[in-house]
């Protein structure tokens, strides 16, 4: 297996900025990102689709980019934790709601509930406390508990009434 | 933001960065770096024949491929035994790679590094290794059976034995009028933090340094073992813990094999070398915890009252012992909890068995210790026919009692001597947030509805804050801002934060302008690390320590400038001042910031702060050398802090359960935390480690188990399978508090980190007890574990 392998160039619209770079059809999505891209906000925790840390948003919709190889979403919009900050750079409203609910510990996890909130809210932008727990039943977090990042969830709905 | 931080509830400061996607986790560095891979052991016993490389040399992007042959010097020893013990006549390590023999799947054999990770598995696919298979000794009783050894030289698999004891337990017990006896077993679990292990070395030829990240809780150690295991100068090697994504204990070990093979590697390549380790190779290759078979005997009086306890451990240690025996010696030592046993002797011994090694995971050995002591608790309380919160009040130490000697050794080989707390109180508070009293009217309501419900409860005492010591480092820089550094590392504490408290509030500034690293050998090189709830107390008190010194410093230099005694000075808002006057009264006061300036005498002006500062720029007392005897340049100052023992927090837990009568489901309805953990500096935050505590803790007795089928395949190495809670299995916590400060520190404080897990099995166990009418003495339980008790004891 000497031949190199054969390289695709993908082109993504990454939080409003065009990107591309030149990989393998075996390139998973959270490895572009990560270390193609350097956009490094993208977590993996587990890379068999189970942890949600890897969780970006594709033209809007939550998915998990350790499941994805990044050819098969070229021409995309994609948003990562990065991305959602407001256009000033200032914390968005997911994010200065887990940092008022102290919503994170070590922070691992953290990019991708936020990725997975700010697409949930768009949906639901009024959850009850039942629901926000739902809403981020798929995510896996060790240090937090999740008490928090329920409240963060709820404060977050909040804040982003109040900025509309 | 004002200078009251301490105590105050605050955001964390490290937020916004972790918030905003610019962490830097050990993958989130070195883009540049050659990849490393391993060839890890699919067996759990075997010998090594061959490693025949043929078909993997010619890969494309291939760079190294290396054996334990490869391995010069001391790199190819075996790895050190971190803590020795007397006990431990039969200590085990693992070489860096697997030399003849492997002991438990996982271990890694042969290290690939390539251009990319991908190419580095590709290359480990195709490494064939052939083996000689061993018989592998799997579980506890096979371990105890002695019948098939892991290790040749270590007969019945016994890595260490030890007993302690205080009076005459077996005697106490004859005596007793009366005697229960109780089997219990806890299975394995795992500290499983979000980001697994990672390590990054970069070797400078022309300086001939080594600067290694690694995702640890011990950086300084880690340095000291590369310096001894790479035959370097320590002061040529720098250990950097970057963000670290949780560790939970695992992160605690070292080094390991990865930490000394990737420095090891890059300097044999004059390349960067990066590890990044992925899930399943953290299931089967990092280490695990837990896993006791116990058996109790307990002498005791009408009334409840301990007379005699004698416990006996038998503790999985896994395939090798590199860090000790702290675990099964926690376990018979903390177990004794709030309680008074009367005489008391406990037995452990530690086994081999070929699985993964077994090193503290939060709690450290607390968990299964609880566990012993409550399910005797409430199987007194049962036989007696009394409420089982009055058969623990009737065997509480009194807060007159304290401080109160065990006559046992602890953890830190010194006396186990509790420092303060008060038991009575803490239960009293948790009966009432759980409705203890009120709950038989629940149950009542509950079953006229066809509904099973029970409570339980669950008490523990944690030995925090063990030495041997921390130090920390404040400086005021010449912008007023100050920076501090202690050498123990964070995984999600929030230190930067509690430690910005702490500075701030005894310098008086705002805690805004506090920036605290930690972890890092270049900034602070004497250290211990992260481990037993002692960040807070350790380093706490050190910077507190150093941060004082610089106070009296600056109010030295103050009173100089100001022509005051500096008795009558203080320092708010980064100013300091005349007690009492306002601060911009002409003369009266200096900021902090030109405090700092005129601490530094210098020669050459680089900016307008030096420019202030030379020798030439001012009105000057010639009279006095430029720095004053005795003194040094700059304010700042190092200050370290050696308790003379450990404190002990302590906590209780109760918890209302429902099982359904037909499926066995288990649902947790309420879920109630009292703690004490001395003085809090950040109350959200330590709330936060309670949160985070008890999920491992409900993880850990309704859903985590480590599945090792008769050949030592761990079957459930993936979050698939390894059911780690999501937020629809914890539960609401309903927290409350008290503040028993301790008086072994000037703080008061006293650690928090584990308390949350300690009691979670323990006192769910109790609960799903009292719903069934029937003792649990197994955990974790599954509904399908508890459907299968409840046919047994139907055919019966
Ligand atoms: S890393 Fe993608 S789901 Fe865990
Ligand atoms: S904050 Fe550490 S895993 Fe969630």
């Amino acid at each position: 297996m000497s031949a190199a392998e054969e390289l695709y160039e993908v082109s993504l619209v990454v939080n409003g900025v065009p990107r591309s770079a030149t990989v393998p059809a075996r390139r998973l999505l959270s490895d572009f990102l990560r270390h193609d891209l350097e956009l490094t906000g993208t977590h993996v925790g587990c890379e068999h689709g189970v942890c949600g840390a890897c969780t970006v948003l594709v033209d809007g919709r939550p998915i998990r980019s350790c499941l994805q190889f990044a050819v098969t979403v070229d021409g995309a919009e994609v948003t990562t934790v990065e991305g959602c900050t407001r256009p000033d750079g200032e914390l968005g409203h997911v994010q200065q709601a887990f940092r008022e609910c102290h919503g994170l510990q070590c922070g691992f996890c953290t990019p991708g509930f936020v990725t997975t909130i700010t697409a949930y809210l768009e949906e639901n932008p009024a959850p009850t406390a039942d629901q926000a727990r739902e809403a981020i039943a798929g995510n896996l977090c060790r240090c937090t508990g999740y008490q928090n990042i329920v409240a963060s969830v709820l404060r977050a709905a909040e804040l982003r009434a109040e900025r509309a | 933001m004002t200078t009251r931080a301490f105590g105050e509830p605050i955001q964390r400061l490290e937020d916004p960065r972790l918030l905003t996607g610019q962490g830097r986790f050990l993958d989130d560095i070195g883009h540049g770096a050659l990849a490393a891979a391993f060839v890890r052991s699919p067996h759990a016993h075997a010998r090594i024949v061959s490693i025949d490389v043929t078909d993997a040399v010619d890969v494309d992007g291939l760079v190294a491929i290396y054996t334990h042959e490869d391995l010069d010097g001391r790199a190819g020893e075996p790895l050190p035994l971190l803590i020795p013990h007397a006990a431990l006549t039969h200590g085990r390590t693992a070489y860096a790679l697997a030399k003849d023999e492997v002991n438990h799947v996982g271990e890694p054999i042969a290290m690939v590094v390539a251009t990319d990770r991908y190419v580095a598995e590709d290359v480990c696919a195709r490494i064939r290794v052939e083996y000689d298979f061993l018989p592998p000794v799997v579980g506890i009783e096979a371990a105890r059976d002695g019948e098939l050894l892991v290790h040749e030289d270590v007969p019945g698999n016994v890595a260490a034995h030890m007993v302690q004891s205080r009076g005459d337990a077996v005697a106490a017990i004859e005596a007793a009028p009366h005697v229960l006896e109780l089997d219990l077993a806890i299975e394995r679990s795992a500290s499983t933090p979000l980001e697994g292990k990672g390590v990054h070395a970069r070797w400078d030829a022309d300086d001939a340094s080594l600067r290694v990240y690694t995702s640890t809780q011990a950086s300084t150690s880690v340095r000291a073992a590369l310096a001894a295991r790479l035959e370097l100068p320590p002061d040529r090697v720098e250990v950097i813990a970057p963000d670290v994504g949780g560790g939970f204990g695992v992160k605690i070990v070292h080094p390991w094999p990865e930490e000394v093979l990737v420095p090891w590697a890059a300097i044999r390549l004059g390349r960067e070398v990066k590890w990044a380790e992925d899930r399943r190779e953290h299931f089967v290759g990092a280490a695990h915890e837990r896993g006791q078979l116990q058996h109790v005997r307990v002498g005791f009086d009408d009334d409840g009252r301990l007379l005699g306890l004698d416990v006996t451990v038998w503790h999985d240690n896994g395939a090798y012992t590199p860090y000790g025996i702290i675990v099964p010696i926690i376990t018979t030592t903390q177990l004794l909890g709030p309680y008074k046993p009367g005489a008391y002797r406990a037995e452990f011994f530690s086994l081999y068995t070929n699985t993964v090694t077994v090193t503290p995971y939060r709690g450290a050995g607390r968990p299964q210790g609880c566990f012993a002591m409550e399910r005797t608790m409430d199987a007194v309380a049962a036989y007696l026919g009394l409420d089982r919160t009055v058969v623990r009040e009737r065997n509480f130490i009194r807060p007159d009692e304290m401080p109160y000697d065990h006559g046992l050794i602890f953890q830190d080989g010194r006396p186990l001597i509790y420092d303060s707390g008060d038991y009575p109180a803490t239960l009293e508070k948790l009966k009432k947030l759980v409705g203890w009293d009120e709950f038989e009217a629940f149950r009542d309501e509950a079953r006229a509805a066809g509904r099973r419900v029970g409570i339980g409860l669950a008490c523990y005492v944690e030995g925090t804050g063990v030495g041997p010591y921390e130090g920390g480092w404040v400086k005021v820089e010449t912008d007023g801002s100050v920076v501090a550094a202690t050498g123990l590392t964070t995984q999600g504490q929030g230190h930067k934060t509690v430690f910005a408290q702490v500075v701030a509030a005894e310098l008086g500034v705002p805690v805004d302008r506090v920036t605290v690293t930690t972890g890092d050998t270049r900034r602070f090189g004497y250290a211990v690390g992260t481990f037993a709830s002692r960040a807070a107390v350790m380093s706490g008190n050190a910077l507190a320590t150093a941060a004082r010194k610089v106070r009296d410093k600056a109010l030295r230099i103050a009173g100089e400038a100001l022509e005051a005694d500096p008795r009558d000075l203080e320092i708010v808002d980064g100013v300091v001042r005349v007690v009492g006057s306002p601060s911009g009264a002409p003369g009266g006061s200096i900021p902090l910031a030109t405090v700092a300036v005129l601490a530094n005498p210098l020669r050459y002006a680089f900016d307008r702060e030096a420019e202030r500062a030379t020798q030439f720029g001012g009105p000057v007392d010639y009279s006095k050398p430029p720095v004053a005897e005795g003194e040094s340049p700059g304010l700042e100052d190092t200050g370290y802090y050696s308790p003379p023992r450990s404190t002990f927090a302590n906590g209780m837990h109760a918890a209302i359960v429902e099982t359904d009568p037909d499926t066995a489901e288990i649902t947790i309805l309420r879920y109630c935390v009292v703690h004490d953990c001395g003085t809090l500096i950040n109350p959200r935050l330590v709330e936060g480690q309670i949160h985070g505590g008890v999920a491992q803790g409900v993880g850990g007795a309704l859903y985590e188990r480590m599945v090792y089928d008769d050949a030592g395949q761990l079957l459930n190495a993936s979050f698939m399978d390894f059911l780690m809670p999501y937020s629809t299995e914890v539960p609401f916590i309903e927290t409350d508090h008290l503040e028993t400060p301790s008086p072994l520190n000037p703080l008061g404080v006293k650690g928090a980190g584990e308390a949350g897990v300690i009691p979670g099995s323990a006192v769910l166990a109790s609960a799903i007890s009292d719903a069934e009418g029937f003792a649990i003495t197994r955990m974790p339980i599954s509904p399908s574990d508890l459907f299968s008790l409840r046919l047994a004891r139907e055919s019966r």
